[in-house]
């Protein structure tokens, strides 16, 4: 066993400046009520500090309502990252569970609920999700959570079937059946740890697809409203006097690029070294570390 | 025999695939005593490993146990169990060992928490107490250092420990009957021997009755008491080991046998048994050896044979018992002709 020093030292460059970045994005985030200088509503002086180009006093300028960018931004992150992370998980645990139940049962029921995934998969998730928020004006921030996560499993059940078919024929699965094992039991203990490295690969790369979908739904202004901050309501309140005000967009878009990025960076990183078969020839070493990252996720 | 401990009564297990209704174990019957050592063998696709997990009724499908199949075991009918009365027979009194220990073991578990999970499953013990069966089961087994073995990994040990380790899970209920599939078959040769040291030793001990699946020969003389012969998923030949050795009477063991090397045997090449088993789907109407067979005749090709007695505890379902001159005009089987 390796201590986690040791396994970040083997990273390569990118990963461990991506790991770095996110790491203070999510704390400057969720500490944003003890760092922001002001409050993320908060109109400081709406004659004479409406507009202000960055400075010292406001290092991320002001917006046309005297607010303070630096702390719209801290808040801001920490909603589309809630938000985000939030409904990732939602999908990682729907998608886990009905991708082991379809594997497990097999026969019929595996067969209904892959045509009903298939029905699902057919409907495009942007227009589903402006349907619905167009409708239901305005949302809640945890219904958000919700509806991004409960569109957002499809992909997740597909691969975790797929992964948990090829793992129920191991042959443990049949000792484990020969020793009597409950179905129930195989799929939890002995499928579900087996399937969860692609699950926490996609589970990643999802984070920044949702920050980005909800940025979006949030600029055609049917996600988070204002006046609560959001990266996406405030990178579309920037544009609109982005010529003169260039700070505006320029600071959450930049946030937005930024963790989406890094997710990025991070899950290829983590697919290269939890996926076996992307492992090709590469690195022998690396199977073992499957190993162990898989199990200690398990425990 | 008194009140065998497994008595399996005409076992036909189908499956139904698309080219059409494979009758891998085709109206099987044998018994197995208390504390016997019983060897099940036969080429690849005889129908062994599916007659060891009809046992267990570990058949999933397309595959079928059909009905009129009857399998009693220490006195109550395992067909008629209830799924869940079942899940407590397996790993409870019938347990099986698996021929890949590498992929019998789960990679993401330490292998004590892999049998401590069957006293778990079996006696609802607590963790710590199904963790201290763990290491003694593993002590039990011969593995030095158990405690800190147990916490160990399956990619950590050698093949042979990991099969030690695979028999331990077994084990860990006593069991009445074994189910070994091959057990030594993925191993090298000495480590062979040592774990068939180990299941004779363990068996003596505790009055296990080892069913033993292998097609080499040679594990069943070193280990077995009584030997069944499978082809075409049916039982061909059964007898005590040392008559199957000494006097084989099915053609079929005749070409097993032949298939052995042995010692100051000065030939340059083995013998082998021309042809393969054919497809379980479409099994021949006579003798289902007749084509590999170097005795056959017409009567073979047209009609199916029964079980014939050739003395007290030796089965063989071969017409030479009632026609035994055959046995002098050998002639090339008609696969090796065609």
């Amino acid at each position: 066993m390796t201590s986690a020093r040791a396994r970040f030292g083997r990273l390569d460059a990118g990963t461990r400046v991506a790991l770095v970045v996110l790491v203070v994005i999510y704390l400057a985030a969720f500490l944003a009520p003890v760092i922001a200088p002001y409050g993320p509503t908060e109109q400081l002086d709406i004659v004479g500090l409406k507009n202000q180009a960055p400075s010292f006093a406001h290092p991320f300028g002001t917006d046309r309502f005297s607010r303070d960018l630096l702390s719209r931004v801290l808040y801001g992150t920490l909603v589309s990252l809630s938000v985000a992370t939030l409904a990732v998980l939602v999908s990682a645990v729907v998608g886990t569970l009905y991708g082991l139940v379809a594997a497990t049962a097999g026969g019929v029921v595996d067969v209904v609920l892959m045509r009903a995934l298939d029905a699902l998969l057919s409907i495009p998730r942007v227009l589903l999700l402006i349907a619905i928020l167009a409708l239901w004006d305005p949302v809640p921030l945890w219904m958000l959570v919700v509806l991004l996560g409960i569109t957002g499993w499809f992909e997740v059940a597909r691969l975790v079937r797929a992964e948990a078919l090829a793992a129920r024929e191991r042959e443990y699965v049949a000792a484990a059946r020969s020793l009597g094992a409950t179905g129930v039991r195989i799929m939890f203990r002995h499928l579900l740890p087996n399937v969860l490295a692609p699950v926490i690969v996609t589970t990643a790369l999802n984070v920044g697809n949702v920050i980005v979908l909800e940025a979006g739904l949030s600029f055609v202004g049917i996600g988070a409203r204002e006046p609560a901050a959001s990266l996406g309501t405030m990178f579309q309140d920037g544009t609109e006097a982005f010529a003169g005000t260039w700070w505006g967009a320029l600071f959450p878009g930049g946030v937005i690029v930024t963790i989406v990025l890094c997710f990025n960076v991070v899950g290829d990183a983590l697919r290269s070294s939890l996926d076996p078969r992307q492992l090709g020839a590469a690195r022998l070493g690396t199977h073992t570390a499957h190993l162990r990252v898989a199990s200690a996720t398990a425990e | 025999m008194a009140n065998p401990l497994l008595s399996i009564e005409n076992l036909r297990t189908y499956f139904y695939t698309d080219a059409g209704v494979a009758r891998a174990v085709d109206g099987v019957t044998f018994d197995i005593s208390a504390g016997e050592t019983v060897g099940l063998v036969g080429e690849s696709g005889c129908g062994k490993s599916v007659t060891a997990l009809s046992i267990l009724r570990l058949i999933s499908s397309p595959g079928r146990i059909e009905p009129g199949s009857r399998m009693l075991f220490e006195g109550r009918d395992l067909m008629a169990l209830s799924d869940s009365d079942m899940r407590k027979v397996r790993g409870n009194r019938i347990a099986m060992v698996f021929q890949e220990p590498m992929t019998a073991l789960n990679p993401v578990f330490t292998v004590g928490d892999q049998i401590a999970e069957v006293a778990r499953i079996h006696e609802r013990a607590s963790k710590k107490a199904a963790w201290k069966r763990a290491v003694e089961m593993l002590e039990l087994v011969g593995i030095p250092a158990p405690e800190e073995r147990a916490g160990e990994y399956p990619h950590q040990l050698s093949g042979g420990m990991r099969q030690r380790v695979v028999i331990a899970m077994a084990l860990v209920m006593k069991p009445a009957l074994v189910i070994a599939d091959e057990p030594t078959t993925a191993l090298d040769v000495t480590i062979q021997a040592q774990i068939l040291d180990l299941l004779k030793d363990l068996q003596q001990r505790f009055g296990t009755s080892i069913l033993l699946i292998t097609h080499d020969m040679g594990v069943v003389a070193e280990t077995c008491s009584r030997v069944i012969v499978m082809y075409g998923g049916e039982v061909v030949e059964q007898a005590p080991v040392d008559r199957i050795f000494a006097n084989p009477h099915h053609p079929y063991t005749e070409g097993l046998l032949g298939a052995m090397p042995k010692m100051g045997d000065d030939r340059d090449r083995l013998q082998t048994i021309p042809g393969t088993v054919p497809p379980p789907t479409n099994w021949p109407t006579g003798c289902r050896f007749s084509d590999r067979c170097r005795y056959s005749w017409e009567r073979t090709e047209r009609a199916h044979p029964p079980l014939f007695e050739i003395e007290p505890g030796h089965l063989s379902r071969c017409f030479l018992a009632e026609e035994p001159q055959r046995r002098l005009t050998p002639h090339e089987p008609l696969v090796a002709k065609s």
